[in-house]
């Protein structure tokens, strides 16, 4: 049996993420012959919720409650999938390559003593399990041979597209009540606040995403960037060199040690393009660049360009969209 | 695991990569990245970690211990975090290569019990979440398993007090669902991420300062099993085929066509 982790939202949705990885165990477990996939909540499971499992073809869902999930401990969280495994015979546990699916995982296989392979994309051969995983923040692949019983992984973000299942399954709710020994609850959140609205959280999640680099010049250099944004209703995102510098906030950083976006459109203005920043929004399906620099990694990747300085661009353009609308 | 509070002596874990702002570059063996391109540095998240370890020293009297395990070259990594507030150095000798995530966690480990036996326990062990190369994901968590102690991921800021009584570390970060703060007694492990702290810059005082502290060097203690690794490879790369839309604002209009093309004005 393999069993996902799968994560909720802040409506008691499954993340998209984790029905990416309930996809990657269906292919797994065809290739396996057949083999249930199993689905692990923690707390409530909403009909919602219980519906889209269904429908990725989870055989059971295994709801982890009781007290000691009342606040996110990642050592609990692992305790949790263990008293599952208990009953389960499971040989394969999988999670999204999310904070807190890598998170839990890795006390997952800390305490069963096995390997843990982060951010898988793709498996090929089952005996030895081999897995295809992202390594530098998605520019180099790693062929990874995964030993150890449960086998245990994550799945990059946006590897697989999440499909539902040819059938649906019956996701019946299982309840399981662990007893959670008190030192996995000694590292556990004690306090949790909001965040505000439209900060970085929009980042991960906006069909349209405006991007600022060092191209921008200096903290006073946002004005028609943040018109820009305002008029498509995007959040702004940015390099990390704009961050280092003091002139946007982190949590507006996209890029390896940001924010990962995978927006419908992405318009990065003033961004060269390194690694570091590409890392991050790989995933956007069309791209928008416009750099005075027409060889710049960030030009020669994306789908459509404008040459020129971001300054004198972006009100043209900031213009010519109210000048439609009014018309 | 009683000692005297007169001050927390934090270790802190760094690791060298190949600096990731340049192209990829891969060794010919496929086994990792090939840096003589690219340059090396410390992993981002770490510099964050260097910078946290060195303020709960500062605020706590104590003291800030940066540990490496790699190549001789790695301690271009320590003498870069003795330059910006630490003040000793451990280095594990070792082809880094050759270790996987749980080989680190032990060769971690065994550093902490050493040092305690020394008389330099180390309450407060901090590493960046994930290194910018392997990128594990993993390694604080098994270190804290090897030691028994509690563990706080992916958080960016950290500080060292007395909570009721007892040393503490409160650290928070972003989560799922907003920032979150943990409050953990000491011993502990906590893995830092980028964001929460600026890493200062070495003064040249620092740098004077930082060449000649004593390095204390180690062999590994136990034999790497490895990581699984295969080999690594690179996408393949794709031809540019990107559309140039003009020249300047006079591309606006063709920009703002593209826009309504995509369906993402109709607001």
């Amino acid at each position: 049996m393999i069993l996902v982790l799968v994560e909720k939202d802040l409506h008691g949705a499954a993340v998209e993420v984790s029905l990416e990885a309930l996809t990657f165990a269906r292919s797994l477990a065809d290739a396996g012959g057949g083999v249930p996939v199993d689905a692990v909540v923690v707390g409530e499971v909403p009909a919602r919720l219980r519906e889209q499992l269904a429908a990725y073809g989870a055989r059971e869902v295994h709801r982890l409650a009781g007290d000691a999930f009342d606040s996110f401990a990642g050592a609990a969280w692992a305790a949790g999938i263990e008293t599952v495994l208990a009953t389960t015979r499971s040989v394969v546990v999988m999670a999204a390559g999310t904070p807190r699916g890598g998170e839990v995982l890795a006390h997952l296989s800390a305490r069963a003593d096995v390997p843990m392979a982060a951010n898988a994309v793709s498996f090929d051969g089952l005996s030895p399990f081999v897995v295809h995983r992202q390594v530098v923040g998605g520019q180099a692949l790693e062929a990874m041979q995964v030993s150890g019983r449960p086998t245990v992984f994550t799945v990059a973000g946006h590897a697989v597209e999440a499909r539902p299942a040819a059938a649906p399954a019956t996701a019946a709710v299982v309840e399981h009540v662990p007893d959670v020994a008190a030192a996995d609850l000694v590292a556990r959140v004690m306090s949790t606040e909001e965040p505000e609205p439209d900060r970085s959280g929009s980042l991960k999640t906006a069909r349209v995403v405006v991007g600022a680099g060092r191209g921008a010049g200096g903290e006073d250099g946002f004005d028609g960037l943040l018109e820009l944004a305002d008029l498509l209703g995007a959040p702004l995102g940015v390099s990390r060199v704009v961050t280092s510098l003091g002139w946007r906030p982190h949590h507006e950083q996209v890029g390896q040690t940001g924010s990962r976006i995978s927006p419908d459109l992405y318009i990065p203005c003033g961004i060269s393009g390194a690694i570091q920043h590409w890392a991050g929004c790989s995933s956007a399906k069309v791209i928008l660049a416009i750099n005075t620099d027409a060889d710049a990694p960030m030009v020669t990747k994306a789908t459509h360009a404008v040459i020129g300085d971001l300054h004198e661009v972006v009100p043209a353009i900031n213009a010519e969209i109210r000048r439609r609308r009014s018309g | 695991m009683n000692h005297p509070m007169t001050g927390v002596n934090v270790l802190v874990c760094v690791k060298r990569v190949p600096d990731a702002s340049s192209e990829v570059v891969l060794t010919d063996d496929g086994q990792g990245v090939d840096g003589r391109f690219s340059g090396y540095a410390t992993s981002p998240h770490e510099e964050c970690a260097v910078e946290l370890a060195a303020r709960a020293a500062t605020a706590t009297g104590g003291e800030a211990t940066v540990l490496t395990l790699g190549d001789a070259e790695a301690v271009e990594q320590l003498r870069a975090a003795l330059a910006v507030g630490c003040t000793a150095a451990t280095h594990v000798v070792a082809d880094g290569q050759q270790f996987g995530p749980a080989d680190v966690a032990r060769e971690i480990a065994a550093v902490v019990r050493d040092h305690e036996v020394a008389g330099r326990p180390h309450d407060l062990v901090l590493l960046g979440n994930d290194a910018a190369d392997t990128g594990d994901f993993q390694v604080g968590i098994r270190l804290a398993y090897e030691l028994g102690r509690p563990v706080v991921s992916g958080v960016t800021t950290v500080d060292v007090s007395e909570v009721d009584g007892r040393m503490s570390v409160t650290a928070s970060g972003d989560g799922p669902d907003g920032h979150e703060t943990y409050v953990v007694p000491l011993p502990a492990v906590v893995t830092v991420m980028e964001g929460g702290v600026e890493p200062r810059y070495p003064t040249i005082p620092g740098r004077m300062k930082a060449k000649k502290v004593p390095i204390e060097e180690r062999a590994p203690v136990g034999t790497p099993s490895g990581a699984g690794r295969l080999r690594w490879s690179l996408p393949p790369a794709t031809p540019s085929d990107v559309q140039v839309l003009g020249k300047g604002p006079e591309a606006a209009p063709a920009v703002v066509d593209l826009l309504e093309q995509l369906g993402v004005l109709s607001r």
